[in-house]
């Protein structure tokens, strides 16, 4: 009898299920993962050692380019981080602001999530729709910071300013006819925040037409049911946090547990799955969609009746106004030393953690009071979940490891960092 | 976390662990634990099994370097592991750190027997500050280059790296060569008085 070997495949870096630059080396028996070997760290730039070279400040647009696809909730806990060690306070509306953008970058990144892994496991009408909807949402990105991604819109203090009265409107083009043009508009006629309110109005609707394509149907349940089961126990040892940790069935998210910003203020419920599979992770941030949408509600009916500073008046933190700046020789003084020298930091270590839409997502900070961090370390949730791709495919077909992929919603920006 | 949390975490750490203390230090509403890097992995099982404490995940672990800290040279040792280690029982979270004896060689013991997941992040720290942790069986790079020299986040690894690649046409394959980019610092490292500007107070 002919002797059978095990087969070792290499998967990546180039291969559109690898979310980016993964390398995996898969040891498989016949059709059947053995053992998986992910190769990580094409994407490293050393965020942590940059951010040692540059000031508080200058390092800020740097988180948006570790989870490129939720990049408000990175710069959150970055803030967070520094306003702990410094003991400034953030304006009240400007925590509601923070949690509005972290629940639609938590639609955002769900959507992009639900599109490739469909995509992945061969749906490909949902990545359209998907797509059409963060279309919507970067728009409000947009509006309020000037950029569709990288945003740079959290500060230590605040945020950068206050949210917009008027939605950017599509201009007259030759590609589209008057009408056209009046429909897209229909609703960018009001403020930043009646464009909001009614996109939460649609989107419910917009997660039902997902939830048609997928939850009852026969192919999904077969590439997703039994696939990747963690069992909770298994979810905690290995480092398990957000969605990953709540499929397996443990209650837990930092949103409730360990609220910060305005979380405690609003309304909204944390759905947990039972068998720990791929398709109780999807019903999870399905149902998180909605809850998102629920918060996200309740900040625009909040910030239309309460006006406010968005950004701490402490000046040694936070640039003064251009009025100030141009009329008040000590506004002057300010904003040249913040933005020549930045921030000083008191000495001291923090660790601060949000729920990120992929899981706890952690700063931790030690400064000796420079003006620059001593030791960044960032906790990215992905780093974890990747690290137990192997304990999770084994004994799976390859096509499985796909799978798990998608639902680990592994994306190399921050992994490798 | 609040007050009365840490003052229970505090009581229950000083009852499970005993004299194997060697500092406790509250600061900014965080607990951190330091501990003699022989102690390390005994404390580490206490810390997670210990009903009273029950940090069941290891939510990170990293590497510091401490060899420029403040502006004068170094005090103490230089390489120290840091964990953070979060309770879902308890809903509390605990700092534990542990410095490696030997500046030349740091070497501490591996805790991937106690939090399986341990395992990349040692593997990270490992690969960026060259701490060696014992009873780790696969301590590999993982975040640098295939063939990396050095230990990239020690702070005497200078910021554009020692080498940089490029393709040479002469002999039609991509070579190293040493860094062409001269060091610069954009903007100075400044450390002001204390209390400057008033910050920092809770």
């Amino acid at each position: 009898m002919a002797e059978i070997r095990n087969y070792t495949l290499n998967f990546g870096p180039q291969h559109p299920a690898a979310h980016g630059v993964l390398r995996l080396v898969l040891e498989l028996d016949g059709e059947v993962v053995q053992r998986a070997d992910p190769h990580i760290g094409l994407l490293h730039r050393a965020t942590e050692k940059l951010a040692e070279h540059k000031t508080w400040i200058q390092s800020l647009p740097y988180m948006d380019r570790l989870d490129y696809v939720s990049m408000m909730c990175n710069e959150h806990a970055y803030c967070l981080a520094i306003e702990k060690l410094l003991g400034v306070d953030v304006p009240l509306r400007a925590q509601y602001i923070r949690v509005m953008f972290d629940e639609v970058t938590r639609i955002l990144n769900h959507l992009l999530w639900l599109g490739a892994h469909a995509l992945d496991i061969g749906a490909m009408t949902v990545f359209l729709y998907c797509f059409r909807e963060r279309e919507d949402l970067m728009d409000c990105y947009e509006a309020v910071s000037g950029a569709r991604m990288h945003a740079a819109y959290y500060r230590p203090g605040g945020v950068y300013r206050d949210l917009p009265d008027v939605m950017p409107q599509y201009q007259p083009s030759p590609y589209r006819n008057d009408k056209k043009l009046r429909d897209l508009n229909s609703n960018r006629q009001g403020s930043l925040l009646d464009f909001m309110e009614d996109f939460t109005i649609r989107f419910p609707r917009y997660v039902d037409e997902y939830e048609t394509l997928l939850t009852d149907n026969r192919i999904w349940k077969q590439r997703t049911v039994g696939i990747g089961v963690v069992s909770p126990e298994r979810a905690m040892a290995l480092g398990f946090t957000g969605a990953m940790l709540r499929g397996s069935g443990v209650e837990w998210d930092l949103r409730k547990k360990q609220p910060y910003e305005t979380y405690d203020r609003v309304d909204f419920d944390i759905p947990v799955g039972v068998n720990g599979d791929c398709y109780d992770r999807y019903l999870v941030r399905i149902e998180e969609f909605r809850q998102s949408n629920r918060i996200i509600r309740q900040c625009i009916d909040w910030l239309r009746a309460n006006p406010g500073p968005v950004i701490t008046a402490n000046h040694k933190v936070a640039p003064p106004s251009r009025v100030g700046l141009k009329s008040n020789m000590e506004e002057l003084i300010h904003h040249f030393k913040l933005f020549s020298e930045g921030i000083h930091v008191p000495p001291g270590e923090v660790y601060a953690a949000i729920e990120h839409p992929k899981g706890e997502f952690g700063i931790y900070a030690v400064s000796d009071g420079a003006n620059k961090p001593y030791r960044l370390k960032i906790r990215s949730p992905g780093f974890a979940h990747l690290a137990a791709l192997s304990e999770m495919s084994k004994g799976h077909m390859l096509a499985d490891v796909v799978a798990i992929i998608g639902t680990q919603d592994i994306v190399f920006g921050e992994i490798d960092r | 976390m609040t007050t009365a949390k840490i003052e229970t975490l505090k009581n229950a750490l000083v009852v499970a662990l005993g004299d194997r203390i060697q500092e406790l230090v509250e600061a900014l509403g965080e607990l951190t634990l330091v501990v003699k890097s022989e102690d390390l992995l005994a404390v580490a099982k206490i810390l997670r099994d210990a009903p009273a404490v029950r940090c069941e995940e290891l939510i990170d672990l990293c590497g510091v370097d401490y060899s420029t800290w403040g502006e004068s040279v170094q005090t103490g040792r230089r390489f120290a592991a840091v964990c953070h280690l979060m309770s879902i029982t308890h809903n509390w979270r605990l700092r534990l750190r542990s410095f490696a004896p030997d500046d030349d060689f740091p070497m501490l013991d591996s805790v991937t027997g106690v939090w399986p997941n341990a395992d990349w992040y040692e593997r990270e720290a490992f690969d960026l500050f060259g701490i060696i942790f014992s009873g780790h069986n696969d301590l590999r790079r993982i975040l640098t280059d295939y063939g990396f020299v050095g230990h990239p986040f020690r702070k005497d690894f200078p910021l554009s790296g020692n080498v940089e690649m490029r393709y040479d046409p002469d002999q039609k394959r991509v070579i190293y060569q040493p860094v062409t980019i001269e060091p610069r610092e954009v903007t100075p490292r400044i450390i002001r008085e204390e209390n400057y500007g008033n910050l920092g107070k809770q």
